[in-house]
């Protein structure tokens, strides 16, 4: 059996996800200081990919990173192509995966309780120092979440992923593209085997909250 | 030593809008809720920025609209206790105080001072806690300990008793009173409550409205308040319209009595106030027949409500509060009161 898919499929959804955890928790910080129609315009913007239709938003993204497309081209003079590569597949699973992110982090920071950043910033810590050690370890229950949400989403990406990326095997096959590609041409048994991988990961990450949440409740009860 | 703020603020439909100067003295700014208290400290600690103004301490420009200097928070050495204390649950209590003195760089000197004032504060043994282990007085210490240690040049306090139940107040007052006096620590008190604006601090502003309404030595402030707000927040139960008619007589349009009130009045008096306490059966002055209405009784005194004989319909009862060793056999027919405590009240800008 060729593993490519599910190192693949790894890869991207971890660079994804690490791309999202950051765009996803400074978008949701700074666009609650906006004035509100900023705020209602981008917050539409940027969730739209959670309810478009994963081919409506692969159908964006090769609107723009096309190889015949102005962004495209631009990007090519560096070498960049996001059309057919497995770095794309990136690209598909960021745009898909950050509403989730951005949506829980937004959450979370809004029921921040706000007098603990301005006692800091009273006391002498700096703004990044009450970013980092304050806020985001009150809101770190919330950003768990959205990163395991996120992740899910991103490795499970299919309809962006195979619109832009396709399915070619050892370059930008992924789990849910080969399931697909193998359910097509009959072999069954290789779709179940794939499937069966990735019933195992989504088990370990659902495990791994439970036991997240487990040693948060029990730190409480301690306390 | 003095705080000065002269600062306008606009929230929708609420307009902040004060002026005063501190003299170096605990000073507590009492009012309502919602009257803008919170929202003044919270100008001068750097959290929100006023409109325009000036915010100046001990000399040194916090704010000032025209001049475009707004220093942030960290640099305008000004301590704010929260209500809720504002502890970092991710930190334990030796870590929480450490964060008063971040701009110390050096480790030892500032484990050190940490140490210094863990014992100070009675937190002994405590260090590893964290914060929702901890009492409401042990958190109430590690928050001033975290303030203290950056050696502020005004400690603001904003409501911080009004959560916890009477017991532990009445004791934490007299513990941060101690202890901020002891340290000759100037310090600005934000409360609705009366006692503890008396028990705290010498000076005292009152404001309603977004608008300080009387200011002055406490004490003289309690003893005469001169605008309605000021009045119901020191604690008068019994304040009606009432307007000049002579040179030292006042009427009580509601009460329908005119009474005398020892010291000239002037012509935009709006209400008279009188303090329950203060209606005396024996007075020789101001005496007019009255007649019960109700009797409540509290674990100390009584609270007899009363009419006057001519009073209007629909005006709330007067208030007459007495110890229960003073009380009378029965309800005295008439009812007098000392020209010296009658309130006159005016209306401020």
């Amino acid at each position: 059996m060729d593993w490519f898919p599910l190192y693949n499929s790894l890869r991207i959804a971890a660079i994804a996800c690490t791309l999202v955890f950051f765009l996803g928790i400074f978008s949701a910080y700074y666009i609650a200081r906006l004035p509100r129609v900023f705020k209602g315009v981008l917050d539409v913007v940027l969730t739209l990919p959670m309810v478009l239709p994963p081919t409506v938003c692969g159908y964006f993204l090769l609107i723009i990173f096309g190889p015949k497309r102005p962004v495209g081209q631009l990007l090519a003079q560096w070498g960049i192509r996001f059309s057919m590569t497995w770095y794309g597949g990136i690209l598909a699973a960021a745009v898909v995966a950050f509403p989730l992110m951005y949506r829980t982090a937004r959450g979370a920071f809004e029921s921040f309780d706000e007098t603990l950043a301005w006692s800091g910033k009273t006391l002498g810590l700096s703004n990044t120092f009450v970013f980092w050690r304050i806020r985001m370890p009150a809101c770190k229950q919330g950003i768990i979440a959205g990163m395991v949400l996120a992740f899910a989403r991103a490795l499970g990406e299919y309809g962006a992923t195979s619109m832009l990326i396709g399915y070619t095997p050892g370059r930008t096959a992924t789990i849910s593209t080969t399931v697909y590609q193998l359910w097509r041409t009959n072999d069954e048994g290789g779709a179940f085997r794939w499937v069966l991988v990735n019933l195992a990961i989504s088990t370990v990450v659902l495990l791994c909250v439970n036991l997240l949440e487990r040693k948060k409740q029990a730190g409480r009860e301690k306390a | 030593m003095s705080l000065e703020v002269r600062i306008e603020k606009k929230l929708g439909n609420f307009i902040l809008k004060t002026d005063f100067v501190t003299d170096g003295e605990p000073t507590a700014l009492l009012g309502a809720s919602g009257c803008g208290k919170s929202l003044t400290l919270r100008c001068i600690a750097g959290i929100v920025r006023p409109d325009k103004g000036r915010i100046v301490l001990n000399g040194r420009v916090l704010y000032d609209s025209e001049e475009k200097i707004d220093l942030p928070p960290q640099k305008r050495k000004v301590g704010y206790l929260f209500q809720n204390y504002a502890l970092f649950d991710n930190m334990t209590v030796e870590q929480n105080i450490s964060c008063g003195i971040s701009s110390e760089k050096n480790r030892a000197e500032r484990k050190k001072q940490v140490a210094a004032m863990i014992e100070r504060m009675q937190l002994t043994g405590l260090e590893k806690n964290k914060p929702h282990q901890l009492s409401g007085g042990q958190q109430q210490r590690v928050a001033l300990a975290r303030i203290l240690i950056g050696k502020p040049e005004i400690v603001l306090l904003d409501e911080p008793f009004s959560a916890l139940d009477s017991y532990l107040r009445d004791r934490l007052l007299t513990e941060v009173k101690d202890l901020l006096g002891g340290l000759k620590q100037e310090m600005m008190l934000v409360t609705h409550s009366r006692d503890e604006a008396y028990t705290m601090c010498g000076k005292l502003l009152v404001m309603d409205h977004g608008k300080i309404c009387d200011q002055g030595n406490t004490k003289e402030v309690f003893a005469d308040p001169h605008s309605i707000p000021a009045a119901v927040l020191t604690g008068c139960k019994n304040i009606y319209a009432a307007r000049a008619a002579g040179e030292t007589a006042v009427e009580i349009t509601d009460l329908g009595v005119i009474m005398e009130t020892g010291r000239p009045v002037r012509q935009d008096l709006c209400a008279i106030g009188i303090r329950a306490h203060y209606f005396n059966p024996k007075a020789k002055t101001n005496l007019f027949p009255v007649m019960l209405t109700e009797e409540v009784e509290s674990p100390f005194e009584w609270t007899l409500k009363f009419r006057y004989l001519n009073q209007k319909e629909g005006t709330p009862d007067v208030w007459w509060r007495v110890t229960k060793d003073k009380k009378l056999q029965s309800f005295p027919q008439e009812l007098g009161i000392a020209p010296a405590n009658l309130l006159l009240l005016y209306p401020y800008e």
